[in-house]
């Protein structure tokens, strides 16, 4: 049985914050899960998917989050309880059907989850999705730690469930990827079967019945808001003078600080924890015991903005400090030192900090990027393609993947990443705006998420570039989850219909489709070669499973290359295709049997064919 | 409860989440609270992958430049340029089998001599075990096992508080049982190099 399906009321386990956030929503009987996934929200899922296969949720893998969460609004306005989480630049996609949902609101309990990333550890932006609850008009609910993550989406199902308002519950990556004990609590029944009533005074948002929803809207945040004044996760620590408010995993680094510090007795800390709408009362009440106040949030002003009207409000004059040069930034994520010398330098305690050791005559070290994996087939494409291009020049706008490493050098092939699918439309403004080659790339969960739209624009305009669709059968990035165009029997699930990318591609009305082998390297060249060639939409589809997924489904037999005596040293294998393989021994080049999978690329490119298979 | 904070620097694939796995679990046996950070995604396709973790009272899962009690490092290079999360205080246990990056096959960036960051370690800070712990690994049977190697070595230096015992019961939960004779070996194996060290 699955880890987070135990009934075992009051065991203790170390969970992953993420799948901690599965436990909760599993106590409280979730019965609808949907998601794209994206780091750093993946295990949430990845744990819901591996438990509706030994149990009656339904979980599913929706081809992108706008899509995901219209899935889910409607199992939620069927009466399930309904659980819908990404990243948070995941819910800019369904941010169009999110808005509007707020005015219908929902029947069973659902809850949004939007896991942000200060700091960027895996994400193209650090925004801040604390305003979509107030954009929107979602109550919000904000954990500062792994075991209350699990707490707070047990809780929010039941708010949103009182309410009839879906809640978004926003997490860092620090919570998301922390480990921590945690006690479960008891297992909720399943709901699994719901029943929708219509209603067209509810559910058909005309702007006769909008303008009447907008204000039912509004008394629902009223009564919200008076959950979060009552709320336990809104809560003082302390006594003094000098007022710290604070929420996520800051909160944690605050009462450190002052435990640290030795100063728990001149100050008090509030920490927010149901933050949106803001416990207006308690935060007024809260700041008329303070002398001085010091707001600790990452990322916006989100707090600090809200604190400081409401202090006006209740005409009090005190220094509101947050955001500043010299205190906190709006930049990256925080840490407990950091809190400590800005709770410091504020309130005028005394602090020495303990310096870090000297990093002088510390000789420079290599630097150790990510790279693309060995065997990785998108080196292989890269490869064909700067081949193929060698004597143009050309623009490639990249996507979100593994593959946007190829911008690294030497493959060289990303000049544009912005978005989810912005390879194919960023292609159509390139090739317009100028007279280059355009030559862009797309992930095959990636082309099904947001590529799709592109390439149908790109056909009915007119549009002239190649698209190369990688298709190595998985989301790679994320962790190896399915997406429309995988074969679920690999998972042992017969019940998906797979979709074929080729055909899907060719009934879009591109007119130049042609399908490549990559390690298959002379033959790809000449076949991507003749897609540029093309004046008008062309799409190169490049087949060939991810090394690491196939060597988990054991289907990829490795067998290892080596340099043989023949080499002459040209170096053309380094120097061209970088495979992290490779390694220099004595100034010779050598190839690490560990690592090589034997997708014989090199070999296929090294002039003096000095790189044989390994007998064994 | 003092607060002991912990930092594992390691490059992918060399096994330190198994290794917070176990920790994690011997605190649980150990009655000691711990909380642990790691870094997902995108940085673990072949680059660097760091865990914190906290022994303690502190609520914080993460830890400050300059604020490591111990600095457990998988590969020397990567030992070095974690020390920037070190202080005059902090005890260093590091492998000394190096792992050389890809930029230094292709020419950008020369990997230091062993000998240079095992003496820089040792003067900045409070104290160093230096073990070679792929070799101890492949005595033990199983080059993989580098992790269980290093986690031996830090009981044995690492003063967590933790019984021998008990980490040898958590290998047990948290390993996968065709590998334990080999993961136990690798234990014994680290944990004696590392009082060899220090005599």
């Amino acid at each position: 049985m699955h880890k987070l399906l135990t009934d075992s009321p009051g065991k203790s386990i170390m969970l992953l914050g993420n799948e901690a956030i599965a436990r909760g929503a599993i106590e409280a009987g979730v019965a609808f899960a949907t998601t794209y996934p994206g780091t750093p929200s993946s295990e949430i899922s990845l744990n819901l998917f591996q438990i509706s296969q030994e149990s009656d949720l339904y979980f599913e893998y929706s081809t992108n989050e706008k899509v995901a969460l219209e899935v889910a609004a409607a199992a939620a306005n069927s009466g399930l309880r309904t659980f819908c989480m990404m990243k948070h630049v995941g819910l800019n996609v369904a941010a169009d059907p999110l808005m509007t949902l707020a005015y219908v609101g929902v029947t069973g309990g659902m809850v949004i989850l939007t896991a942000d990333d200060p700091a960027m550890f895996s994400s193209q932006n650090e925004q801040d999705n604390r305003y979509y609850a107030k954009f929107g008009n979602l109550p919000m609910l904000e954990p500062s730690s792994v075991a209350e993550a699990m707490e707070m989406t047990r809780y929010a199902f039941e708010l949103s469930e009182k309410l009839q308002q879906p809640v978004l519950l926003r997490t860092t990556t620090r919570i998301n990827h922390s480990n921590a004990f945690v006690t479960f609590g008891s297992l909720l029944p399943r709901k699994t079967k719901g029943f929708f009533i219509p209603d067209p005074t509810r559910y058909v948002t005309v702007p006769a019945v909008s303008r009447q929803l907008h204000e039912k809207l509004l008394v629902k945040m009223d009564a919200a808001k008076q959950n979060a004044e009552e709320s336990a996760y809104n809560m003082v620590q302390g006594s003094g003078k000098m007022g710290i408010v604070t929420n996520g995993v800051s909160f944690h680094y605050a009462l450190d600080a002052v435990k640290d510090l030795g100063v728990e007795k001149e100050t008090r800390i509030l920490r927010l924890g149901f933050s949106n709408p803001m416990p207006e009362k308690r935060i007024k009440s809260f700041l008329g015991g303070c002398e001085r106040v010091l707001v600790i949030e990452e990322g916006e002003p989100f707090m600090e903005e809200a604190i400081k009207a409401f202090a006006q409000e209740a005409g009090l004059i005190m220094p509101i400090n947050g955001k500043s040069q010299t205190l906190f930034s709006k930049l990256s994520e925080y840490d407990p030192a950091m809190v400590r010398e800005k709770i410091a330098a504020d309130f005028g305690f005394a602090y020495t900090p303990t310096p870090s050791v000297s990093m002088e005559n510390v000789p420079p070290i290599p630097a150790r990027p990510p790279n693309l994996c060995s065997g990785c087939s998108h080196r292989a494409t890269f490869y064909a393609v700067q081949q193929a291009a060698a004597d143009m020049d050309i623009i490639c706008p990249n996507d979100i993947g593994c593959y946007t490493l190829g911008f690294l050098p030497p493959l060289s092939t990303g000049d544009f990443v912005i978005c989810m699918g912005s390879s194919v439309s960023t292609s159509c403004g390139f090739s317009r705006a100028t007279d280059q080659k355009v030559v862009s790339f797309i992930g095959d969960s990636t082309f099904f998420h947001s590529g799709i739209t592109g390439l149908v624009n790109a056909v009915f305009n007119q549009h002239n570039f190649t698209l190369v669709i990688l298709e190595n059968d998985i989301t790679a990035m994320t962790g190896h989850q399915p997406h429309p165009g995988v074969d679920m029997t690999r998972f042992g699930l017969d019940s998906h219909k797979r979709v074929d990318i080729e055909t899907l591609v060719r009934a879009l009305g591109v007119e130049h489709v042609s399908v490549i082998k990559p390690f298959k390297v002379k033959k790809s060249i000449e076949t991507i070669a003749a897609a540029l060639e093309y004046k008008g939409v062309s799409v190169v589809i490049s087949q060939e499973p991810c090394a690491l997924y196939a060597k988990s489904l054991n289907l990829l037999k490795p067998r290892a290359f080596k340099v043989s005596d023949r080499c002459v040293d040209h170096r053309d294998c380094i120097d061209s295709i970088a495979c992290p393989s490779f390694y220099l021994e004595n100034g010779r080049v050598r190839i690490d049997a560990d690592t090589c999978v034997g997708c014989a690329l090199c070999a296929q490119i090294c002039p003096e064919n000095a790189i044989t298979p390994l007998k064994k | 409860m003092e607060t002991t904070r912990l930092i594992m620097v390691a490059v992918g694939g060399q096994g330190n989440l198994l290794a917070s796995k176990v920790l994690g679990e011997a605190a649980l046996i150990s009655r000691v609270p711990v909380r642990m950070s790691e870094i997902h995604g995108m940085a673990q396709r072949g680059g660097v992958v760091e865990s914190a973790i906290v022994f303690g009272d502190a609520t914080s899962t993460i830890i400050s430049d300059g604020e490591a009690d111990i600095l457990l490092g998988f590969e020397p290079a990567e030992t070095l340029r974690a020390l920037n999360r070190c202080s005059s205080k902090t005890r260093v246990i590091t492998n000394t089998a190096p792992l050389p990056p890809f930029t230094v096959s292709i020419g950008k960036g020369v990997y230091p001599e062993v000998e240079i960051i095992t003496a820089l370690l040792k003067e900045k800070c409070a104290s160093l075990v230096a073990i070679d712990a792929m070799a101890l690994a492949k005595a033990a049977g199983s080059p993989m096992s580098v992790n269980i190697v290093l986690l031996g070595a830090l009981i044995q230096s690492g003063s967590l508080g933790f019984s021998k015992e008990n980490v040898i019961e958590a290998i047990q939960r948290r390993t996968k049982a065709a590998f334990l004779d080999k993961n136990i070996k690798a234990f014994e194996l680290g944990y004696q190099a590392a009082l060899d060290c220090q005599a």
